[in-house]
């Protein structure tokens, strides 16, 4: 018999038994979608915290004060609290020749008014450095300018929402508003840009860190941001400045740094790992589907015991019986799969439509790898079931007792 | 063509032994006519089985063409029924989704041969049978005879050297009957070897050579005077 005829014998008996059939399509199909339309989310959601990261800087650090390290030396000495981090430490580690921007933050929040209009905003206490540590863009006027970070003054720039807000359609650009007590003068205001790992960068008021740091009577700060020279340069940075600040702060290794790289492959290994978990449970639905696959060949083979018994009567062997009900097996999988694709593309487009800030994007692995589940489970329970027709006694397969 | 030599056939049902044949011997040569005849139970159906290779003696000896067919493998027992034996059963044994076109094809199909081969073929066997005009409809569009009809096509169709009828007019009137007979007989008038069980003395009389049964055992072996 030959693979044609085998198809073709299968294929009829298939469409023999239509609703059969449809039901175990379907299974199928849900199952490789499944696998493939959560696939597709848990990568999107891999992509999009990747996506954030690289929008807050490349080759960006963090210096915070106080160790988070949790492994290994002894606990903390009673009632000792981490050295503050000053504007002389952040300054400091522009000696570092790995170190490209230093960006010191002090962050508050403070009631802001223009005329009538006031309200409470989140107030950045930084250099001009940070306009390119944080790839901002100025829909108009212009950023901190550069300049002695350690002598204060009362220039302010504004984002994109408190300007709306406070001014409306007005010009702000010259423009004195009130912080607290303290008056500022606007000088520029942010492009409207999306917000990023939420921090809305449209939300608040930036003055120069002198200043801020006056307004709420600290010398701390918030954290610094720094840029490395380079993607090579981020480790060496690190260890410069973890080294300068000990130097600084009296041989105490008192900071932590964490590198945007450290935290977003951490991100990545979260994300990735989560993908193929998702996975992993979604191909159960495979699995199921291949029983039912297994329990529909089995009720197919008692029904058309007595064609199998007409075949061996006619010259059927072991193998081509065997054959033929592999291959119907094979053929519910291998349909199911394919419908399957087609259901897990048309998902994703719709979440696509619905989520138009998401990126879905079904991994290429996911599609080889459930197919080819399906197929292989749809093979194996077929086995069963395919040996058993194949091992039918002819006489009591064709006999109506 | 055909030599069972002391053939025994035990079914063991429980703790029970059905001796449904005891100690058989036969000669049966090409192109013979014969029926076999007994009443229910008497182990005609086994008989036929095993000299179809559907079932194997439990013992004695079995040659078919001189060869002893106990030393063929199973794939080799499937050709020989593919290839040398043609059965008619009293229920047909049609595939209903298959025309009956498809169902006469099947043996072809199972030999491996080529479509543009195939086609011809079933297109004259079901001719000879006068079922040109049904060879697209399935079972369920036929009458009984020409059920039977399209089995004889597809029992003949690859061309065998032996035809085992198990009851063929059992589920038929008398006049389809006949005509089934008549095929069979024609059949077996241009070197077919027929051996046809039957309950009907009417048919039985009609073969030249009697075989009677009885509890699994050959009661009379008579050839008809000619
Ligand atoms: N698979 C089986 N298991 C147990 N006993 C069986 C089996 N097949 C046949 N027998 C027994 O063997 C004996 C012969 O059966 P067989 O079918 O050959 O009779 P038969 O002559 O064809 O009868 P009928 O005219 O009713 O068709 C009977 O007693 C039957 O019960
Ligand atoms: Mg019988």
């Amino acid at each position: 018999m030959k693979l044609e005829n085998t198809l073709h014998f299968s294929i009829q008996a298939l469409f023999g038994y239509p609703a059969r059939t449809l039901l175990v399509l379907l299974a199928m199909a849900m199952g490789v979608a499944s696998v493939m339309v959560l696939t597709s989310l848990g990568e999107g959601a891999r992509l999009y915290i990747n996506r954030e990261f690289t929008s807050l800087g490349t080759n960006i650090l963090i210096v915070l004060p106080g160790r988070s390290e949790t492994t290994g030396g002894p606990p903390p000495l009673l009632g000792q609290t981490p050295r503050d981090l000053t504007l002389e430490d952040a300054l400091s580690l522009k000696k570092s020749p790995f170190v490209a921007k230093v960006a010191p933050i002090v962050i508050g929040s403070a009631p802001v008014s223009w005329r009538q209009k006031d309200r409470e905003v989140t107030i950045l206490g930084t250099t001009a450095d940070m306009f390119d540590i944080r790839q901002l863009t100025m829909g108009q006027g212009a950023f901190l300018p550069p300049g002695d970070p350690s002598s204060g003054s009362g220039i302010a720039v504004i984002g994109y929402k408190i300007k709306k807000e406070l001014f409306g359609n007005q010009s702000a650009l010259g423009e004195w508003i009130r912080i607290q007590d303290w008056r500022f003068r606007v000088i520029g205001v942010l492009a409207k840009k999306g917000q990023s790992l939420g921090m809305d960068m449209s939300d608040l008021v930036i003055i120069p860190v002198a200043s801020a740091q006056s307004l709420f009577n600290t010398e701390a700060l918030f954290r610094i941001m720094i840029q490395a020279k380079n993607r090579n340069a981020i480790s060496t940075a690190k260890d410069a400045i973890l080294r300068i600040i000990q130097d600084r702060h009296d041989g105490e290794d008192d900071i932590t740094v964490i590198t945007q790289d450290a935290i977003l492959s951490t991100f990545d290994r979260i994300f990735t790992a989560l993908t193929f978990t998702i996975a992993g449970i979604a191909a159960v639905s495979l699995g199921v589907a291949g029983i039912l696959i297994m329990n529909v060949m089995l009720i197919s083979v008692s029904q058309r015991k007595s064609e199998i018994g007409l075949l061996k009567a006619l010259g059927a062997g072991y193998s081509q019986i065997l054959q033929v009900f592999l291959a119907e097996a094979a053929i519910l999988s291998m349909t199911g799969a394919l419908l399957g694709l087609v259901l897990a593309f048309l998902g994703t487009y719709i979440i696509a439509r619905l989520f138009p800030y998401f990126p879905v994007h079904i991994p290429p692995w996911s599609v080889a790898a459930s197919v080819l589940t399906a197929q292989v489970t749809g093979l194996i329970f077929g086995v069963l079931p395919a040996r058993r027709a194949a091992a039918m006694d002819p006489v009591s397969a064709l006999s109506r007792r | 063509m055909i030599r069972l030599s002391h053939i025994d056939r035990v079914f063991f049902v429980g703790e029970e032994q059905v001796h449904a044949l005891a100690d058989v011997s036969l000669e049966i040569s090409a192109g013979e006519y014969v029926a076999v005849m007994g009443p229910s139970g008497s182990g005609k159906s086994t008989l036929l089985n095993i000299l179809g290779l559907l079932d194997r003696p439990t013992k004695g000896l079995y040659q078919l063409e001189n060869d002893p067919i106990s030393a063929l493998s199973n794939e080799q027992q499937a050709q020989v029924r593919l290839n040398k034996i043609g059965f008619v059963f009293q229920f047909f044994h049609l595939i209903p989704r298959l025309t009956a076109a498809e169902n006469v094809e099947l043996p072809l199909i199972l030999a491996g041969i080529d479509p543009g081969q195939r086609k011809p073929r079933v297109r004259q066997a079901l001719e000879s049978l006068g079922l040109s005009d049904r060879a697209r409809h399935r079972p369920d569009q036929l009458s009984g005879g020409q059920r039977q009809r399209v089995a004889i096509a597809r029992a003949t169709i690859m061309r065998p050297s032996l035809i085992l009828a198990d009851e063929p007019t059992g589920n038929l009137d008398r006049t389809s009957g006949n005509e089934v007979i008549q095929i069979l007989e024609d059949l077996n008038r241009s070197g077919i070897s027929l051996i046809v069980v039957t309950h009907d003395p009417a048919l039985g009389e009609r073969a030249k050579r009697n075989i009677v049964m009885t509890d699994g055992q050959i009661l009379s072996d008579r050839q008809q005077a000619p």
